[in-house]
């Protein structure tokens, strides 16, 4: 019997149940299937992570529906009237980053998106993707919030609109009825004397999940020096991207001094839930809400064109 | 039996008809069914860059496309990028640089760095740690990569 080995192959979780595939090319047709399958069916843009979670058993689906060959679903348009930006659910990140326009009057958005994985995960993945994957650590969602961004949502009782803070409600869960799905996020139009920013914390320089994330947006007067309102947003600190509301509103007409951003950096640390996971402890995320949401202050300060009163 | 969906795609300038279930990835289709074994699994979960290629001109993971999803499109792989008169510059310069040991990533590299190339004929250092931060190497280390790729810009 010498020479027989028997080789027990591991299951790597390298094949996914047997799903059924469906592009569609009206929004109208995903309403009604997506109605039709129970809760079986699931929106696909570009994969990067539900491909995954089929694949690990995370999610089930017995059906995937396409929606990225919808033109109105991947578009990014200015609206005519009031110049806020319309992106659609399954514009890929690339398509938002690259967008001149879009980098010229959202510096703040384009910061998160970019850190969405590498170059083929930027030229797949979508903001929608992004939100409706509801991960605490999403990039782009704090990036949103402070943009006082909205989620459009489509469903068999017609549309709502939603503000993004209250889109996710637990990790990898979101506020979409059965039957509703993403189409687009509305972001208004900046203000005079705006800027935001977004930035996050990992141990290396690229490719990694945010150990703590932190979005800001101001509002300045005239002089530069004093702040009409701000909004202050935290991710991977809690089991959902957060709004800190009241650190943003002690800021709304105070002057721009050091003592007052760090009092507002430390009421948004306040609200932090973090826990230890392989990413860092809950101490060091607590430690890093106060440190990023200063620096996210002082450089949406900056964008806003403000100084030190 | 799964139902099985008939796709014609272009690969590698051919146009190419073969069958897949939905629930396969290119990787799959193109290692699997077209026998196309350049491209690489490593993680199979969108990490490592072993397979990539190029989707209608922009750099993918094929383990996160679904081959459903190519019907009517152009697919490039590491078979694609060499031409019957020879090697591209990239494989040539990776050669001369000695830009890999045991190989396994370089298919995803070579397609990576072309991608960059298409784009950007002369990118900085810089631009091109950035562009293969999604290629994982093992074993060579990185800097030899990026000299190559440096190399090939320029000649």
């Amino acid at each position: 019997m010498a020479g027989i080995i028997a080789f027990v192959v591991p299951d790597t979780g390298g094949d996914m149940q047997s799903i059924d595939y469906i592009a569609l090319r009206r929004t109208e047709e995903v309403v009604s299937i997506l109605s039709s399958q129970n809760g079986s069916a699931k929106i696909l843009c570009g994969g990067t992570d539900l491909l995954v979670q089929l694949r690990e058993g995370r999610r089930k689906a017995g059906l995937v529906i396409d929606i990225k060959n919808i033109p109105a679903l991947t578009q990014i348009t200015f609206d005519s009237q009031d110049g806020g930006l319309h992106i659609g659910a399954a514009a890929s990140c690339h398509q938002i980053c690259s967008d001149p326009n879009v980098s010229k009057q959202y510096p703040g958005l384009v910061d998160g998106i970019r850190l969405i994985g590498g170059v083929q995960i930027q030229n797949r993945a979508s903001v929608g993707g992004n939100l409706c994957n509801a991960s605490p650590a999403a990039d782009s969602i704090p990036a949103l919030i402070v943009l006082e961004a909205s989620c459009n949502i489509t469903g068999p009782n017609g549309s709502r609109a939603i503000p993004v803070e209250e889109f996710c409600i637990a990790p990898g869960k979101n506020a979409l009825q059965a039957g509703e799905f993403l189409t687009s996020i509305n972001v208004p139009a900046p203000k005079e004397k705006f800027g935001a920013h977004y930035l996050r914390f990992i141990p290396r320089n690229e490719m990694d999940i945010a150990v703590v994330g932190a979005g800001a947006s101001v509002v300045l007067d005239e002089s530069g020096k004093r702040f009409i309102a701000a909004r202050i947003a935290l991710g991977a600190v809690a089991p959902t991207p957060l709004l800190a509301s009241d650190a943003g509103a002690f800021l709304s007409g105070k002057e721009v001094t050091r003592a007052n951003i760090k009092e507002a950096a430390r009421m948004a640390q306040s609200i932090a839930r973090p826990i230890t996971d392989l990413r860092g402890t809950a101490e060091h995320r607590k430690h890093l809400c106060a440190v990023l949401v200063e620096r996210a202050l002082d450089k949406a300060i900056e964008r806003a064109g403000g100084h030190f009163a | 039996m799964p139902n099985k969906t008939h796709i014609t795609a272009q690969i590698n300038g051919e146009e190419v008809e073969f069958l897949c279930e939905p629930r396969q990835s290119l990787l799959e289709v193109l290692r699997e069914t077209l026998g196309l074994m350049g491209t690489k699994e490593g993680c199979n979960n969108g990490n490592c860059g072993s397979c990539n290629v190029i989707l209608d001109g922009f750099l993918v993971n094929s383990c996160l496309v679904l081959a459903v999803e190519t019907q009517g499109r152009s697919v490039i792989t590491i078979e694609g990028i060499a031409t019957p008169e020879g090697l591209h510059p990239l494989q040539q310069k990776f050669i001369e640089h000695a830009a890999l040991q045991c190989g396994y990533c370089t298919p995803g590299f070579i397609v990576a760095s072309k991608a960059l190339l298409d784009r950007n004929p002369n990118p900085s250092e810089h631009e091109v740690r950035e562009w293969l931060a999604g290629n994982l190497c093992r074993c060579t280390g990185y800097d030899r990569i990026v000299r190559a790729v440096m190399d090939a810009a320029q000649g």
